[in-house]
C-alpha cells in the first residue's frame, strides 16, 4: 500500500496531477448543483412576483 | 438532428416563447421535436444520472487498469515507469479538450447556419467543461513533464498551442458573457469559436517534428499502433470516461441554460413549481 501512495519517489508529481483531475471534476459537479438550486431558487421568486403583481393589476393574461 | 431546421426558415428569433412546433410536420417529427429546449429539457435529465453513472464505472476500471495492472509490464530500471500513469489523465483530458472544442465550435456553426436556439446553449454548455479538460491537460502535462523533461513548462509547440486552446476556451465564455443581448453574444461567441477551429489541426500536427535533433518538438510523432496495448486499453477507458462525464455536466449546465432562457413560458412555469 505504501508502495502505491510512495509511486517509486514521484508521489508529488502523480498525486499531483491526479489531485488537481479529481478536485476540478468534483468542483464541478458540485458548482452544478449548486447553481441549479440557484437558478430554480431565482426563478421560482420572479414568477411568484410576477404573479402577485397580475392579481393586484386585476388583469389576467 | 438540428439538419431539419432547414426545413423551416421561419422557425428562428421570430417567436421568443420557444421553439415553434409546426402543425404538419414535413418529416421526421420525432428528431425534430428534440430541437425544442421543452423537449430536451427532461430528456437530459433523464440522461444525467446514466452519464455520471458510465463515467465513474469506467473512470474506476481505466484507474485500476492504469495503477495496478500495467506498472509491471514496462518494467526495467526505468524510472519512467513510476510516473508515467500521469498519461492516464493527461491524454484523455487532452484528447477531450480538442474533441469538446470540436463540439462547441459544430453546435456554434449549426446554430449561425439554421438559427436554431438550441444549439447555441449546447455550445454554451459546453465551453466550462471544455476549458477545466483543457487546463487539467496542461497541468498534468506540467507535473509529467518536470520528471521527465526537467521542466514544467516549455515553449513547444504543442504546449504553447495547448494553451492557446485554453485562451480559446476564455475568450469563447468571456465574449458571451461581455454581451448582454443573448441573441447577439450567441452569434458573436459562435463566431469566436469557429474562427478558433484553426487551433485544432496546429495542436494536432504540432508535433510533426521529424528530428528530435533539429526542432524542440517535446512531443514526438507516435501512431497509436505503436502504444502497448497494456498502456492504449487504460487510456481509451479514460477517455470514454471523461466523455461520458462531459455528457453529464454539459446536459446539467445546459438544463440551466434553457430554464434562464425560456423563464417566460409556460412549461418553465411548471417546472419550477413542481423542482423548486
Amino acid at each position: 500500500m505504501s508502495e502505491l501512495f510512495s509511486q517509486g519517489g514521484y508521489a508529488g508529481f502523480v498525486w499531483g496531477a491526479y489531485g488537481m483531475v479529481a478536485a476540478l471534476m468534483i468542483a464541478e459537479v458540485i458548482v452544478l448543483g449548486r447553481n441549479r438550486r440557484t437558478i430554480l431558487a431565482r426563478l421560482g421568486r420572479l414568477l411568484r412576483a410576477r404573479g402577485d403583481r397580475r392579481q393586484g393589476s386585476g388583469r389576467e393574461s | 438532428m438540428l439538419g431539419f431546421a432547414s426545413l423551416y426558415p421561419a422557425h428562428n428569433y421570430d417567436d421568443h416563447r420557444g421553439w415553434i412546433v409546426p402543425s404538419k410536420p414535413i418529416t421526421m417529427p420525432n428528431l425534430f421535436k428534440l430541437a425544442s429546449p421543452a423537449t430536451f429539457y427532461p430528456v437530459a435529465g433523464r440522461a444525467i444520472p446514466w452519464f455520471y453513472g458510465v463515467a465513474v464505472v469506467l473512470i474506476l476500471i481505466g484507474l485500476y487498469v492504469g495503477f495496478f495492472e500495467t506498472a509491471d509490464q514496462l518494467g526495467g530500471s526505468n524510472p519512467q515507469k513510476e510516473y508515467y500513469r500521469i498519461i492516464f489523465v493527461h491524454v484523455p483530458a487532452a484528447w477531450m479538450s480538442m474533441w469538446l472544442y470540436l463540439v462547441l465550435a459544430g453546435w456554434a456553426a449549426v446554430g449561425l447556419v439554421f438559427n436554431t436556439r438550441l444549439s447555441f446553449m449546447m455550445a454554451n454548455a459546453v465551453a466550462p467543461t471544455g476549458a477545466i479538460f483543457t487546463f487539467l491537460a496542461l497541468w498534468t502535462g506540467a507535473f509529467w513533464g518536470r520528471p521527465s523533461w526537467g521542466t514544467y513548462w516549455d515553449w513547444d509547440p504543442r504546449l504553447t498551442s495547448e494553451l492557446m486552446l485554453f485562451f480559446l476556451y476564455i475568450g469563447y465564455i468571456a465574449l458571451h458573457s461581455a454581451i448582454d443581448d443573448t441573441r447577439r453574444a450567441d452569434r458573436a461567441a459562435a463566431l469566436l469559436a469557429i474562427v478558433g477551429l484553426v487551433m485544432l489541426p496546429i495542436i494536432y500536427w504540432s508535433i510533426n517534428c521529424p528530428d528530435p535533433n533539429q526542432c524542440a518538438a517535446l512531443h514526438q510523432r507516435s501512431a497509436p499502433g505503436s502504444i502497448h496495448m497494456s498502456i492504449l486499453i487504460p487510456m481509451l477507458t479514460m477517455t470514454l470516461g471523461f466523455w461520458s462525464y462531459s455528457f453529464a455536466t454539459a446536459f446539467s449546465r445546459l438544463r440551466g441554460i434553457i430554464l434562464i432562457r425560456e423563464a417566460d413560458s409556460a412549461w418553465v412555469r411548471d417546472v419550477v413549481a413542481r423542482e423548486a
